[in-house]
């Protein structure tokens, strides 16, 4: 190494020093500590003490954490792809000039950035049994709405729609995707007779597939560890704990049952669900990505 | 299929669509604007309505009952009106709860409720006497032993000058049920006790309100829409300690974006304007942290926090920002190197120091990119909701996230109106912000997904 290398390295370090020693005490010890609590019994009082793997095999008896798991996926496995299919139809029809474009996508955005403890209160009125807006709504149309955040069959697609509300984020970036198609590869096809929804096909989702991607990702992690709207919205997860997810039951363990080391063995078993969910998409979306230029 | 045909389709669609995406923030806000009894109305109804008729020769606030669907301008329908009892003292109306109205008798017997207040040096607490009941007599003549009231709730004892003391009437529902508020019993004329209407919409607010239903041909009754902006101000009130909620989110705003912007930028200049061996390997693992689910590190970070002593105090929620962040590093090393390289060597040829150059060359060219960290850790920390509800254990330094929720378990779900209007007070300031910063958030938001 020469002396103008080993300046640069050292200046170099010196400048990401910040982040060098945020991630050793935020984030390379506590995850160690993670896997180490995993295996301990452990609360806020005492000290850890080794248990070997007693916190996972607990869990393969658990039946909440089965049910908090079987919620939590059946949560992402609606509420992902619905967002997104939601997202990228919205995202085609601003795309091209209209009247109000702007003001249409004000009003899509909007929802996305109000703070989730605000929204969890809006859908709770919204959404009540007897004087919400959505039962009155429903009742117009001759259908007698459920009591949505009382009946355990209902908490889970309340949870979902609520979450579809909030697309705003994932339709911009899905916007600036479509944005950068070439106009040209429409105008050829329009030449070429195609319809609307023939471009929307063989147009539009191929050259956006990087972001249905990049969203599908983000959607994936932020699905599996939602936390805030389940629970303001359904206190222990519900009627019969039918909208327990698996981040609530973390924190239930971890601060209200004080079982911090089974907390620690399940937010590592989440850590996995993830990855193994993130392998899954890219694999099923790998071959079906296009990137430009390449 | 004629173009102008789809672009009316797709306009149409648009204009539904965005309609109903505004519905829940358009219904937040109608509740939040009508007196409680509205809320529960079926069917709802988008305005707060104020109807008004003429009882007894007065022009009158009122509550309206079910009026049938055909009903006609001399269809009588019940409505309500709230009357309040009272006596004149000192040229004063108080109001009283009327105990026993013997109607044979010449008098009536009513209760009224005060309380006392004690001035001194200009500032006023209120006191209760404790020389009513026979024990706790008068210690001396023209003193008087009360218990003072301090703003924080607290008790102490304390002889003070009769002459110092001055009797407040209630008036105010507040006002009679507190608890330092004492009632007496008195039995008077029947005359001296008149009684008054008060508007209906805001009954709750006074003291010793009933109300009575009348029937009022339908045409009499005056429909106008009448926002109720003082459900502001009550849930403000009823939150308690919104003051306090509101102080520490601004200071967390303030602190985490000052720590985001000073650590990401900083951090962000060594991942992209010096080049060093392994750089690039390293900023991998910068990514990969961003994989971390929260929930993960949640229980060792309590750990590390409760071992420095911060649980309970707001530095876990701002401390952590001074140490760069993944996401926003990305995000600044991003636009940082579409920054030409000839500008940093030509300010080192200069002899300026790597410092020099990221403060006084790289800096100001990357304002719109610092602006876009910024606005979105100000609102990643009015919203963050997890993090003050894990660390926070005192009422005082919750944040508005924190205290609205507490607000909502706390008083069960019946008080629609000011648990609305509080949810709008929370989300206004971020709804202003987007409508300031507009084109930032758009830009924000494209940046992080798509220049990667």
């Amino acid at each position: 190494m020469t002396r103008n290398e080993r300046r640069k390295l050292g200046m170099g370090l010196l400048f990401i020093s910040p982040w060098l020693i945020g991630f050793a005490l935020f984030g390379i010890y506590p995850i160690c500590m993670a896997v180490y609590y995993s295996f301990c019994d452990y609360d806020v009082l005492r000290s850890a003490v080794w248990v070997g793997p007693m916190n996972y095999t607990d869990m393969m008896s658990d039946d909440v954490f089965w049910k908090a798991i079987y919620n939590t996926l059946f949560y992402a496995l609606f509420s992902v792809p619905l967002g997104l299919m939601l997202a990228l139809v919205i995202a085609v029809l601003l795309n091209r000039p209209i009247a109000g474009r702007s003001f249409f996508r004000t009003f899509f955005y909007i929802p996305s950035i109000v703070p989730l403890v605000a929204v969890a209160m809006v859908w709770m009125w919204l959404f009540n049994g007897d004087l919400g807006l959505m039962n009155y709504g429903l009742s117009l149309i001759g259908i007698e709405g459920p009591q949505w955040l009382a009946d355990a069959s209902w908490t889970k697609p309340t949870l979902i729609l609520s979450s579809v509300w909030q697309v705003g984020g994932a339709m911009v970036l899905f916007l600036a995707g479509l944005q950068d198609v070439p106009k040209s590869l429409y105008e050829s096809a329009d030449l070429d007779g195609a319809n609307p929804l023939g471009q929307f096909w063989h147009i539009s989702v191929p050259m956006v597939s990087p972001v249905i991607y990049f969203n599908l990702i983000i959607g994936i992690i932020g699905s599996i560890q939602e936390f805030v709207k389940p629970f303001v919205m359904l206190p222990g997860g519900g009627e019969n704990r039918s909208a327990l997810l698996f981040a609530v039951y973390i924190y239930e363990n971890a601060f209200l049952y004080g079982n911090m080391g089974y907390a620690c063995a399940m937010a590592i078993v989440l850590f996995f669900i993830i990855m193994f969910l993130t392998w899954l998409a890219t694999r099923a979306m790998g071959r079906h990505v296009y990137y430009a230029g390449e | 299929m004629p173009r102008t045909g789809v672009q009316l389709f797709r306009f149409v669609v648009l204009t539904i669509g965005s309609l109903i995406f505004m519905v829940p923030l358009l219904w937040m806000i109608s509740t939040a604007l009508k007196p409680i009894d509205q809320t529960m109305s079926m069917p709802p109804k988008w305005t707060p309505k104020q109807w008004t008729a003429t009882v007894d020769g007065e022009t009158l606030e009122i509550g309206l009952g079910k009026v049938p669907e055909d009903a006609t301008d001399q269809t009588p329908v019940p409505v309500t009106a709230a009357f309040q009892w009272g006596v004149e003292r000192e040229g004063q109306r108080i109001p009283v709860r009327m105990r026993r109205d013997d109607a044979e008798a010449d008098t009536v017997t009513v209760e009224m409720s005060h309380h006392w207040e004690w001035t001194r040096e200009g500032k006023t607490n209120p006191v209760r006497r404790l020389d009513h009941d026979s024990e706790n007599a008068a210690s001396a003549e023209g003193q008087v032993l009360v218990a003072v009231i301090d703003e924080d709730g607290g008790l102490r004892r304390q002889t003070v000058p009769e002459a110092e003391l001055v009797k407040i009437y209630g008036t105010t529902h507040d006002a009679v049920n507190r608890s330092y508020s004492d009632s007496v019993t008195l039995t008077l004329p029947r005359e001296q006790v008149t009684r008054a209407y008060v508007r209906w919409n805001q009954r709750q607010e006074h003291a010793y309100v009933k109300t009575q239903t009348l029937e009022l041909p339908y045409g009499d009754i005056h429909e106008s829409v009448v926002p109720q902006w003082g459900n502001f101000a009550g849930s403000i009130k009823e939150m308690g300690q919104f003051g306090r909620y509101l102080r520490n989110t601004l200071v967390l705003c303030f602190l985490t974006v000052l720590g985001t912007v000073c650590s990401c930028s900083v951090v962000a200049y060594g991942f992209s304007r010096i080049e060093w061996p392994g750089r690039d390997k390293i900023f991998y693992v910068v990514l990969g942290t961003m994989m971390i689910p929260f929930p993960v590190i949640m229980v060792p970070l309590y750990g590390v926090f409760r071992d420095l002593g911060w649980i309970g105090t707001l530095k876990p929620l701002w401390v952590p920002t001074f140490f760069a962040g993944a996401f926003n590093v990305f995000l600044l090393r991003q636009f940082f190197r579409t920054i030409p390289k000839e500008l940093s060597e030509a300010a080192r040829i200069d002899g300026c120091s790597e410092f020099r150059i990221f403060l006084q060359v790289i800096l100001p060219l990357c304002k719109p990119a610092i602006t876009v960290v910024a606005l979105f850790q100000f609102l990643g920390t009015w919203n963050d909701f997890l993090g003050p509800l894990i660390y926070l254990t005192d009422q005082k330094d919750y944040t508005l996230a924190l205290g609205l929720q507490f607000f909502q378990s706390q008083q069960g779900g019946t008080q629609w109106h000011y648990l609305m209007a509080a949810s709008t007070l929370v989300v206004a300031p971020i709804i202003i912000l987007f409508f300031m910063a507009q084109r930032m958030f758009i830009e924000g938001i494209s940046m992080s997904g798509l220049k990667g």
